[in-house]
């Protein structure tokens, strides 16, 4: 256990404050990204971190800015250290602000430890791949883009789109097979709105899932600079839940485009040089540093698996928030504007949608022998028809052959009876017979992905 | 030893440094951190840090180590997992590190390990720099070569067999008076290319499995070659599949800046696999370099000169070396950042103006040579690196800087990923300028390969200037004859190009077994167009069994693929013809 230092350092002589930056004089032993404290004349204190060091200036970021500090009565404190959450298992059921600091009515937690929010890269040898499957109940994601333990996968969506009663839905519903116990969510709200917030918190509380969800929020009210810390601060805790408890951790953020766009607007403070769109160029190893400690370990019993969700500004998909996210993520859900206005639900585009680790997560033993196959059949035939559709928009679907006009009721029945389910919850075995029923109305000689023996195991007879 | 004066990020200015080198690497504060230093004013030094810097204060010691960022090669390097400075993460994790804690420190080479050494050279045999002296056997697949330093050279006046570990003396050479002691580690600076005789042609194939590569876009072995693709596009998976079952002696795979699951994965997966020649663990010719994105930034832009160190040291061994690098587009990120950090003035999209001569030095060290030394030998080294170009956007900066050093490009295609066609490369922009410098290896693989490869290739284009009129009037619009060619392509692209990795069968295909497919898919071509003539129609061809067959040629296991394909041919030549009285 690491304990706070005996003393600080203060400082007084500010020599220039704009923006949120403030160079004050050196002082000898501050450390590079230590917490400093701001004591404003009036009283006031604000955080801030030193972001340069040197033996004649400091530059300290102000978090919340340098409004009303003068240069004459204000002060620096240095902390000693940088920012470090308390943890114990205690911290099950809790809430806290974007600094780790409870908003629940509840008492401070009493730390078995103070962690670095920055935690340490894992070696990469000592990483196990990931292979379990997780049941979301959705059969979009559980039958072509199957979720797994220790894996990172966004959803992609846009404003106005339904994604955040879809991430209520998963949280609701989701499930790790024999280790039903042992299934934590931490929920961090970056910058959302409070309305929002509250629905997530309304949606956990009336499920009885609070009791094993640790919950950090940061409305768009809060302070900018803490949507930074607000994310760190949830991976720590679920780090700390997963490996020295053997818990197996789903960590929810939203919104991380709300992230992104703080480090812009503190990168763009410190008048760093701006990469693509103005977001600093640093930004893809800024979120590999979040996203990556999603993972398991040799020996350890426990899991983190990270759920990202971020709005893709203008729908654009090649934007660098979700570019540089998908370059990271193994996968992404993307949920669909036009989907979405055919009135299905979840409006996943399957197309677009990927979860490179269903591989390991799938078959006999795991989910159903059979997954595979169907999963690849049904990803074939719905792009036949989509691909037929296209066509039959500019000539007609009357100038199509018979086998084509099959494949087009195919796609249509594909949207209406796997992808759109409502907010119910279907097991994975009911996703893939969904599967199956659909197969059912092609030939046999169609179903080139999937094994003979499972055509005559599983295929229902046509009606 | 100086003291810091200031931290930036990365970027760390020490004062009362005299007497370094730039390039020099130091150790910093109490954790004794990994830098380089990159500038030198005076006797302030600017040093870019390998490791985190939080936590450093001004006045913290640093420590100059007199030497510049070097990688140490000898037995013990194959089958180890290092990160981009060379600790090795294995050696780490064994000692219960599962994090990578800063300052952490671990040997490149074991040093308490013994290695039997077995000398080919006697005492009195004057030997030059690059000679070889001795063999270890290091794996089942690998014996390593010692060999002398390039520098060194001289007359043999002591060397015996026996086991030793690395920095034991297995030998002494004299050569104007003076003694040199040879032990069977050398250290090479990572950024210094290695030296050897005399460049070579790359005129030989480097089989990789993968069918749309070996067979419409061959490598040769020496080449240089780039995959650029957008995210989803199977990059990872490509390479893997290359690193898996490219006929190579040996691999190195570069993780830089990349997935920390997805490595993992690939780690498990050799350990499963087996070499398809010879039927042992593919571990034993594999080396991992494993900076994932979440590793210091620093030690990304190392990592990617240490793979090629590496896959230079067994190039003069006389091997021929693969080494992939995933992805360059993080290492050029990488120099982007310390660039910005140093506050150097950007090119292009804020990446350094020597990005481009930075990114030729690296491809530029691939090659086929003839080794210094003794005995005559050649060795090769081929390079792959992947490019992930932001919103798959192949106009950017380093994609455009790769693909004027590179000789083939593999470009993925994110319609196709969409599609789930994997391996998700174009047949329509990657190209490969060995195609030609290969074909005499290739026909003698399989005669014909040449005609072949052209038709089916030219089939392809078609199809693609076929679709925008199909788009227009559909399918059912088009004249039999160019039915057949919608349908004819579309085995080329299903039943040929397309390959699951994860298919048992389907991962690897030799080229022989290739021919066997195309030859097929053209003999179905030929027999229907026969047909066509004699008054057919394509929908019956597409009905026909046959077509189903060739589709599930994947599925039938090398040793009885012949005789399958044989029996297929002779089916097809009755069943194809029977359409011509309009029978079923």
């Amino acid at each position: 256990m690491k304990s706070a230092p005996l003393y600080v350092r203060e400082g007084r002589a500010i020599n220039e404050a704009k923006g949120s930056l403030l160079v004050a004089k050196g002082i000898p032993g501050v450390q590079y990204n230590e917490m400093v404290d701001v004591r404003l004349a009036s009283g006031e204190i604000r955080r801030g971190q030193a972001i340069d060091v040197s033996e004649d200036v400091i530059v300290v970021q102000v978090f919340g800015g340098v409004s009303e500090l003068d240069l004459e009565d204000s002060a620096v404190r240095y902390k000693g250290d940088t920012l470090r959450l308390p943890v114990s298992i205690d911290i099950l059921g809790r809430t806290f602000n974007g600094i780790g600091g409870p908003i629940d009515g509840g008492p401070p937690v009493v730390a078995d430890e103070f962690l670095d929010v920055n935690g340490s890269p894992m070696n990469p040898a000592s990483r196990i791949p990931p292979a379990e499957f997780i049941e979301t109940g959705v059969s979009a994601i559980d039958g072509l883009n199957a979720l797994v333990r220790g894996q990172k996968l966004p959803i992609f969506s846009a404003s106005g789109l339904p994604h955040n009663q879809l991430t209520a839905q998963i949280l609701r519903q989701a499930s790790v097979k024999g280790a039903e116990g042992k299934f934590v969510i931490i929920f961090a709200a970056i910058g959302i709105s409070y309305n929002d917030a509250d629905f997530f918190m309304g949606n956990l509380e009336e499920t009885g899932a609070m009791a094993r969800t640790v919950a950090f929020i940061n409305t768009a009210s809060d302070p900018v600079i803490e949507r930074i810390s607000t994310p760190k601060l949830a991976l720590t805790a679920a780090e700390y839940l997963a490996w020295n408890h053997g818990m197996h951790t789903l960590v929810v953020l939203t919104d991380m485009t709300n992230y992104c766009e703080a480090l812009r607007e503190l990168s763009a403070m410190r008048d760093e040089i701006p990469s693509r769109r103005g977001y600093p160029g640093y930004m893809y190893t800024d979120l590999a540093m979040t996203y990556e400690r999603a993972g398991r370990l040799l020996g350890k019993e426990g899991s983190v698996t990270i759920m990202p969700i971020l709005t893709m500004p203008d729908d654009d998909i090649t934007h660098p928030i979700p570019d540089l996210t998908g370059y990271i993520t193994e996968g992404q859900i993307v949920i669909s504007r036009e989907l979405e206005r055919k009135g299905m639900y979840p409006p996943i585009n399957v197309f677009l949608s990927l979860s490179r680790m269903i591989k390991e997560g799938i078959g006999e033993g795991k989910t159903r022998e059979d997954h595979n196959n169907v999963f690849m059949q049904l990803y074939a035939a719905y792009a036949e028809g989509c691909y037929l559709r296209e066509i039959s928009t500019i000539i007609g679907a009357e100038a199509l052959s018979d086998r084509d006009k099959m494949y087009l009721t195919i796609a249509d029945r594909f949207e209406a009876e796997f992808i759109s389910q409502g907010e119910v919850r279907r097991t994975v075995e009911e996703t893939l017979d969904i599967g199956w029923k659909l197969f059912a109305a092609l030939p046999k000689e169609e179903l080139k992905l999937i094994k003979e023996e499972f055509i005559e195991k599983y295929l229902p007879s046509a009606d | 030893m100086g003291k810091i004066w200031r931290i930036s990020g990365p970027v760390v200015i020490a004062e009362d440094m005299r007497g370094s080198q730039v390039f020099e690497v130091v150790e910093i504060g109490n954790e004794g951190l990994v830098g380089e230093i990159i500038g030198l004013e005076g006797d302030r030094a600017v040093i870019q840090a390998h490791e985190d810097t939080q936590g450093l204060k001004a006045g913290d010691e640093v420590k100059g180590t007199g030497g510049i960022l070097s990688a140490e090669l000898g037995p013990g390097i194959i089958g180890a997992i290092y990160d981009g400075l060379q600790k090795s993460l294995t050696d780490l994790m064994a000692g219960g590190n599962e994090f990578l804690a800063r300052g952490i420190k671990s040997y490149a080479l074991p040093r308490d390990k013994k290695w039997h050494f077995t000398p080919t050279v006697k005492v009195g045999d004057t030997v030059g720099g690059g000679s070889i002296i001795g063999t270890v056997p290091e794996t089942g697949l690998i014996e390593h070569r010692i060999m002398v330093p390039p520098d060194k050279g001289g007359v043999v006046k002591a060397i015996s067999e026996g086991d030793y570990t690395v920095e034991d003396i297995v030998a002494r050479l004299e050569k104007d008076g003076e003694v040199q002691e040879l032990t069977m580690m050398q250290k090479w600076p990572i950024k210094k290319p290695r030296p050897y005789s005399k460049r070579q042609p790359t005129e030989r194939l480097l089989v990789t499995g993968m069918r749309i590569m070996d067979y419409m876009f061959p490598l040769a072995l020496g080449g240089k070659a780039a995959i650029p693709g957008g995210f989803g596009t199977g990059k990872t998976v490509t390479l893997q599949q290359l690193v898996r079952w490219s006929q190579t002696h040996l691999n190195i795979y570069v993780g830089c800046g990349e997935r920390g699951n997805e490595m993992a994965d690939a780690l498990y997966s050799f350990k499963e696999l087996t070499d398809p020649k010879t039927g042992r663990s593919l571990e034993e010719k594999e080396i991992f370099i494993a900076n994932t994105s979440n590793m210091p930034v620093v030690a990304r832009e190392a990592s990617i000169f240490l793979g090629i160190t590496m896959a230079e040291y067994f190039r003069d061994m006389g091997y021929d070396v693969l080494l992939v690098a995933d992805s360059t587009s993080r290492w050029a990120e990488a120099m982007r950042e310390i660039g910005g950090r140093l506050e150097e003035m950007p090119g292009e999209e804020g990446f350094p103006a020597y990005m481009g001569s930075r990114l030729a030095s690296f491809y530029e060290r691939a090659g086929q040579v003839e080794c210094l030394g003794s005995p005559h030998r050649m060795g090769s080294v081929t390079v792959t690196g992947a490019v992930s170009p932001p919103g798959g956007d192949f106009s950017e900066p380093v994609t455009q800087n790769t693909l004027r050093i590179v000789d083939a490009v593999y470009a993925l295609d994110a319609q196709l990923a969409n599609q789930r066609h994997f391996p998700a490369i174009s047949w329509l922009t990657s190209y490969s300028l060995y195609a030609d410098s290969v074909a005499e290896c290739w026909n003698d693989i399989v005669p014909g390969w040449s005609e072949t490869r052209t038709a089916a290739l030219k089939m392809l284009q078609l199809e693609a200037e076929l679709e925008e009129i199909v788009r227009l009037v559909g399918p059912e619009a088009l004249p039999e004859k160019d039915k057949l060619l919608l349908l004819v392509s579309k085995m080329l692209r299903e039943d040929f190009l397309m390959q699951n990795a994860y298919h048992e069968i389907d991962t690897y295909t030799t080229p022989e077994r290739a021919q066997l497919v195309v030859q097929t898919i053209m003999k179905f071509n030929d027999l229907a167009q026969k047909a066509l003539a004699d008054g057919g129609n394509v929908a019956e061809f597409r009905a026909s069994p046959v077509v189903r067959k060739i589709s599930r040629i994947k599925d039938i296991p090398n040793e009885t693929v012949e005789q399958s394909i044989k029996e297929l041919w002779a089916e097809m030549e009755i069943s194809l013809v029977a359409q011509k009285g309009g029978v079923a």
